[in-house]
């Protein structure tokens, strides 16, 4: 019995690792044909590209961890908001540029420490995917790094907004940083990462950028989570429905 | 006549081998980028003869890469052509694919068709302009019309072009 209890912490730690990245990239999605210019539209279509990657990779493997059969597109397709575990912070609507900018560099931070920890994890396809990662996430790093200091240190309206973007998303960076039974059972197998061993390299990088930007570090503490247990905002189910129409309507449809 | 060792030797003749394989694998194409054998951009890892099993490895270049559908259909494709009838075609994620990879072949083939060369991930050498080789060029936008490559313009010629990004 301990086994099955262990390996569905392993399945559950690597599926929401896999919804991160499923849920952010559907926010980029919906940039596409909106973004404030061609060049950007591309960028953040190919950035969504790649978390979409990520969340393939991921969700096959916690397919094959679960042991039921199930692939990345029963993960991704039939499962019900309740069920997935992402941050809250990647489900928040994409608002205007500066506050995708925001949500953006807040999670891009974290996760060039997340997969930078994670290649040396003892789970050798989940070490695979997330070396593949990191370098992915350099490059979506410094997208968004470069936009807010753009946006920051800009014009008048263009700083109001970056603010009001970091201000908005703060309180919900803390659900990166807090561990629950998952997390404590994946540290001592050597699989994952202690989320609070995180905190201070994101701190220090992220208020870096904030100062560089002319910006300022946002006082409201940061205190919300959930997202992790399944208990999220009330954007994820507006996000899943539009994601999962097709499927649940015509199952198992193949184009 | 055809005596027993004739048709032994033309049995034998017709049973495709590795090199074979990687023959017919040299006729894979990126399909967005048309000059770049599969080969030449390192996405071929492995290739390995199991009786008539045919295994081949391949990397992506980005997790999203969506090339790769293509990719392993033209490769299942060239390989049946070849006289592979069963063949695997596995995505093997680690190690994971660099821009190192890409043969000396391939970044002249880059070149070539007007997309300026990742330098190797050693070093850092500027960026020229596939068209006028200048180095006075900028970055436009980091993400171009696929995954691995950078828009850039060059204050020089004024001619915007790709950067397959270094990785």
């Amino acid at each position: 019995m301990a086994g099955a209890v262990s390996d569905d912490e392993h399945f559950r730690y690597v599926l929401r690792h896999a919804d991160d990245n499923l849920v952010i990239a559907q926010r980029y999605g919906e940039w596409i044909s909106r973004g404030p210019e061609l060049e950007e539209d591309i960028a953040l279509a190919n950035i969504g590209l790649d978390h979409l990657g990520q969340a393939r990779s991921l969700l096959t493997h916690a397919g094959e961890l679960e042991g039921a059969g199930r692939t990345e597109d029963d993960l991704a397709m039939f499962r019900t908001e309740r069920e997935f575990e992402n941050l809250t912070l990647v489900e928040q609507p994409n608002g205007d540029f500066a506050a995708t900018v925001a949500r953006g560099f807040l999670f891009d931070t974290y996760q060039l420490g997340l997969w930078e920890a994670l290649s040396s994890s003892a789970d050798p396809t989940l070490a695979g995917i997330a070396r593949k990662a990191h370098k992915e996430a350099r490059y979506h790093h410094r997208h968004s790094t470069r936009w807010v200091i753009r946006l920051g240190d800009g014009t008048e309206e263009s700083r109001r907004r970056m603010q009001a973007g970091l201000d908005r998303l703060w309180p919900l960076t803390a659900e990166m940083f807090t561990s629950d039974h998952v997390d404590q059972a994946m540290v001592e197998r050597g699989i994952g990462v202690d989320p609070s061993s995180l905190h201070l390299e994101w701190s220090q990088a992220v208020e870096d950028v904030i100062d560089e930007a002319t910006l300022e570090i946002p006082t409201e503490p940061a205190s919300q989570t959930g997202g992790r247990s399944g208990r999220h905002s009330e954007h994820l189910g507006h996000l899943v429905a539009e994601m999962q129409w097709l499927q649940r309507s015509m199952p198992g449809l193949r184009w | 006549m055809v005596t027993a060792i004739d048709a032994w030797a033309q049995m034998v003749k017709s049973e495709p081998t590795v090199e074979d394989a990687w023959r017919a694998l040299e006729g894979v194409v990126d399909p967005e980028i048309p000059v770049l054998t599969i080969g030449d951009l390192g996405i071929l890892r492995d290739v390995r003869l199991f009786g008539t099993r045919l295994n081949v490895d391949i990397t992506p270049t980005y997790s999203g890469c969506p090339a790769m559908e293509t990719i392993r259909s033209d490769i299942g494709q060239a390989l049946a052509d070849a006289g592979f009838e069963e063949v695997t075609v596995r995505t093997v994620l680690d190690e994971a694919w660099t821009t190192d990879w890409i043969s000396e072949r391939g970044r002249r083939r880059l070149h070539e068709y007007g997309i300026a060369p990742p330098s190797l991930t050693s070093t850092s050498k500027p960026v020229r302009c596939p068209q006028c080789a200048a180095d006075h060029v900028r970055v436009v936008s980091e993400f171009g019309s696929t995954a691995c490559k950078a828009l850039m313009v060059c204050e020089v010629c004024r001619e915007p072009f790709d950067h397959f990004k270094v990785l």
